[in-house]
């Protein structure tokens, strides 16, 4: 029962015969970067993790020889994983859904530059996650027994808290932010997911935890307002929107701070 | 390793999807520690992929809709095949789950009164359907993820992210100790103790080569349990998802809730008609599932959208002659669309080029989901003590057919009982110390080490990735919608060829570090193994029931088949045998989508009479033998209460008899449906 893939997207150009695709390659954290170039056969239809499987399965370069075949991430394939961004003909991207038809030639991958390089396009991201406790990205629950439902919500808000909740650590933000550099900034996908607890009836209960997450040396002021994040998020977050909303709430929070002592 | 006070509780979770996380934050819960193994972080696994929506009989919408309903719609859908009691407790449990999740923050779509809003799926007639938009599985996963990253905070949940599963670790008298997994970046391999394991590693798609499945759901561990002894039950029944698109890497999955919020199934009705869509006059196409299943239309059950869509290909009627059918939603108003739909309609539009808000799209069936799976009771214990299974992963709750939307629930069910179950068993097995002694340890994790240095050492002139394609493409072409016995037969061969060959492979990466290749040869070795019990548990099946279906045997045969499979590992090959399915609360009746649910209920109460106690233990089954069709012969719809009376329910009736003289677009859900 097999099926063709469609051939419904219409390239304004005759095809190429091939597909020629530059890889920045490492052989692990501590050995240098290097490129190779590898050339596979047109198909149409073809996306980025099709041309590196068919690498994959025979690691030979454009010159013809024979090399490691090059290693990246990947896995839901739908661009809801998050899981194989790099940096594709220089912008950071889901390899998934990036279609050769729709890229210049030859087609360049890079693997993220903010975060440590494990093998060729593998990043390990594991601080975007470690930002996410810090943030306490999460509603606090008295318990998992059976409470009943959860507070009445008008479909206004929940729209816009769903923008938010789409978000899936994929690094696209922090990757193009002219302020992240070595970890030194908390960042715009931590920011938002405060601005996602925040505006729950229940999470703001414990606002304040999120907030002091997000002040401090590397905190909310090192944004920039490049605007560069809400420019390259593949879910089309309202990023730069957090940042003022959130950036509000610092204030106003310092404020009721300062009225407390 | 999490910290674990004197005579602490360690358990081990194996897969970081809903059904693991959900079982990682009940045990953390409780105040115990949790080792959590997944080949990805957590938040990337494949539940993020589940779109539609989640069940739960809320009944929100005036619809007479209950829990019984529900689990009668489960059992009806899954053809009888599975075990009725833990269907039963899933579906009532069903609305606190979906309630759990709005507390957590999951921003369900809404009514204008600001409750939970539902939509409906296939299978039933009731808007049973809790949603977030069109992303509901990575909406309930990310819940899941927060919470257990809150136990992570407070030391409770250790992760173990991008280590993968390699083997269990049993003691002298085969129970669980632990597990040995593998560092995806060092390739160090690991023994870590646990007082039990719980595997939640999702199914087994990988196997068909292209599915709707994520690329880590190879089913390797799985088959790695049951290549040490446990049990796997109905590995036959695979579910084959009416409507993906197809794709050069994937099959990228497209909701049935398209068709929940009124999307139409249909072929131009002349042969090889080139126009475009837009340009076919409603008169001159075919809705042929609206015509043929008039109560149900384009939401009946999978295994029937995807046989007749398959058949309707087959007999050259697909679009231009081509292996694809229209699934339309451009009578549906954009906005509409986009609020229900939106995050879907993006993954067609971003992959296809098309925006199906305008254009129809072009869909055929893909291999989606196993019903099948390892062997459980009613607790989520395999015949291993000490191994517990949930999820897709394990093989109760969906008999021969799951129902869209039931997938998630039963993630999370699974993992909520799996967890009380396996802390019990902890409480009651001699720990820590029980096992230490005898080397056990050190010996499973030596035996993975040959493993893999073989694998390294390895050389031959056969290539991993194309046997990979080669089983793919076998399984794909002949065990999924249409099964010939003399197919399956040649199927097996072939995987005998493969494994036969898999001992010429050589890995070609000299560069271990991160390497994708021996994992891959693992998964590859593993997947084998588990593709013939599939192919077998169909070859010896000879009916056709729910998603497996036998050109020469085409009636379901509940005298010889109404039966679960079980397969066992041997030297040879699986070893298969049968037991009973418990059917107690329901008598098993024939499944008719042409027709409302209602009367065929109605029907087999009429010969249930009398003989609806459960059976006792060792006792025959009631089989039902009156499983023919007959024409509508009642005076008003009837169906049960949840003490399983005979109820008569007015609304019930009206809404039955509305829908099945009008055939209308509203029947099928269309846009006069309350959308």
């Amino acid at each position: 029962m097999s099926a063709q893939p469609h051939a419904t997207t219409k390239p304004n150009r005759t095809p190429p015969a091939t597909v020629e695709i530059r890889i920045r390659r490492r052989e692990n954290t501590d050995a240098p970067q290097y490129w190779e170039t590898f050339e596979i056969a047109y198909r149409p239809n073809l996306n980025i993790i099709s041309c590196l499987m068919e690498i994959q399965k025979n690691p030979v370069t454009k010159e013809g020889k024979q090399t490691t075949p090059p290693v990246w991430n990947m896995n839901c394939l739908e661009q809801v994983c998050g899981i194989c961004t790099m940096v594709i003909n220089g912008k950071v991207r889901q390899s998934c859904s990036a279609l050769v038809d729709q890229l210049e030639q030859p087609i360049t991958l890079e693997p993220m530059s903010k975060f440590p390089n494990v093998r060729d396009l593998i990043v390990d991201r594991s601080q975007m996650f470690d930002h996410l406790k810090r943030v306490h990205a999460w509603i606090e629950i008295d318990g998992t027994h059976d409470l009943g439902p959860g507070p009445k919500m008008a479909q206004e808000d929940v729209a816009e808290r769903y923008a938010y909740s789409r978000c899936m650590t994929c690094g696209c933000c922090l990757e193009a932010c002219p302020q992240y550099e070595g970890d030194n900034y908390i960042g715009p996908q931590a920011i938002a997911q405060v601005r996602l607890f925040n505006m729950h009836p229940t999470g703001k209960m414990t606002r304040d935890e999120r907030l002091e997450g997000i002040t401090g040396d590397d905190g909310i002021t090192n944004c920039g307002n490049a605007q560069n994040c809400v420019r390259v998020c593949p879910m089309s977050i309202p990023l730069t929107k957090a940042i003022y909303e959130e950036n509000r709430e610092t204030i106003v929070h310092g404020l009721f701070g300062w009225l407390k002592r | 390793m999490a910290t674990v006070g004197k005579n602490g509780i360690k358990i081990a979770v194996v897969g970081g999807g809903l059904a693991g996380l959900a079982a990682a934050m009940k045990i953390a819960e409780k105040g115990h520690s949790v080792d959590l193994f997944s080949v990805v972080p957590v938040k990337r696994s494949h539940s993020v992929c589940a779109q539609g929506g989640i069940n739960g009989a809320v009944n929100t919408k005036g619809e007479g809709d209950s829990t019984w309903e529900h689990f009668d719609d489960t059992v009806y859908g899954g053809d009888f095949l599975a075990n009725q009691p833990p269907a039963k407790t899933m579906c009532e449990m069903a609305p606190a789950i979906i309630y759990l999740f709005d507390r957590m923050g999951v921003p369900f779509s809404r009514t204008t009164e600001g409750l939970l809003d539902f939509r409906r799926f296939g299978g039933t007639k009731h808007h049973r359907t809790a949603f977030a938009g069109a992303s509901t599985g990575q909406q309930l996963l990310y819940a899941l993820d927060e919470q257990v990253r809150r136990h992570e905070v407070e030391g409770k949940v250790q992760k173990y992210e991008g280590w993968e599963m390699m083997s269990l670790i049993l003691d002298d008298h085969q129970v669980c100790r632990g597990l040995v997994a593998m560092n995806l970046k060092t390739l160090e391999l690991k023994a870590f103790k646990a007082d039990a394991v719980i595997m939640a590693t999702g199914g087994p798609g990988l196997i068909f080569g292209k599915s709707t499945n994520s690329m880590v759901c190879t089913g390797s561990a799985v088959s790695a349990c049951y290549q040490q002894g446990a049990k796997y039950a109905n590995g036959e029944f695979i579910q084959v998802h009416p409507t993906s698109i197809p794709g050069e890497d994937k099959l990228r999955l497209m909701s049935e809730s398209a068709r929940g919020e009124g999307g139409r199934v249909w072929v131009p009705r002349a042969k090889k008609d080139v126009r475009p869509p837009s340009s076919i006059p409603e008169r001159e196409r075919w809705y042929f599932l609206e015509e043929k299943y008039p109560a149900y239309g384009n939401l009946v059950p999978r295994d029937i959208a995807t046989r007749e869509i398959f058949q309707v290909c087959l007999d050259g009627m697909g679009i231009g002659g081509e292996n694809q059918v229209y699934l339309d939603l451009s009578h549906i108003p954009a906005e509409t669309l986009d609020r229900k739909l939106g995050a879907i309609l993006e993954i067609y539009e971003m992959f296809v080029g098309d925006d199906p808000r305008h254009v129809p799209m072009r869909i055929f069936p893909g291999v989606h989901y196993s019903m099948g799976g390892l062997w459980v009771d009613f607790e989520q214990h395999t015949n291993i003590p000490g191994l517990l299974a949930a999820g897709e992963c394990d093989y109760s709750i969906h008999g021969a057919n799951r129902l869209g939307a039931n997938s998630l629930v039963s993630c999370v069910f699974g993992g909520f009982v799996a967890a009380p179950a396996a802390i019990e068993f902890a409480q009651n097995v001699e720990r820590n110390g029980g096992a230490d002694g005898n080397g056990i340890y050190e010996q499973e994790l030596k035996r993975q080490e040959e493993i893999n240095d073989g694998l390294i050492k390895q050389s031959g002139n056969e290539n991993q990735y194309k046997l990979h394609e080669e089983m793919g493409k076998w399984m794909t072409d002949n065990v999924t919608v249409v099964r010939y016995n003399d197919k399956l037969k040649e199927t097996d061969d072939k995987l005998l060829e493969l494994m036969e060959r898999y001992t010429r492979i050589s890995i070609n990466d000299s560069n271990l570090w991160a390497t994708m290749a021996l994992p891959h040869a693992r998964h590859l070795k593993n997947m084998l193994e588990l593709a013939r019990v599939i192919t077998l548990g169909a070859l010896n099946r000879n009916e056709s029931r729910g998603a497996h279906y036998k050109p020469d045997f085409p009636d379901r045969d509940d005298e010889n088949f109404l039966k679960t499979t079980i397969a066992e590992y041997s030297g040879e090959g699986p070893v298969l045998s049968y037991e009973a399915v418990d059917i107690s609360l329901i008598k098993p009746r024939k499944r008719d989508y042409s027709k409302g649910k209602q009367e065929t209920t109605a029907k087999a109460a009429a010969g249930a009479k009398g003989s609806a106690l459960p059976p006792k233990e060792g006792a025959p089954q009631v089989l039902s033998q009156d499983t023919e069709q007959k024409p509508k012969d009642l005076t008003g719809p009837v169906i049960w209460n949840q003490n399983k009376e005979e109820v008569r329910d007015v609304n019930q009736g009206q809404v039955e008899t509305r829908r099945g003289q009008d055939k209308s677009i509203e029947d099928a859900g269309g846009k006069s449906d309350k959308i």
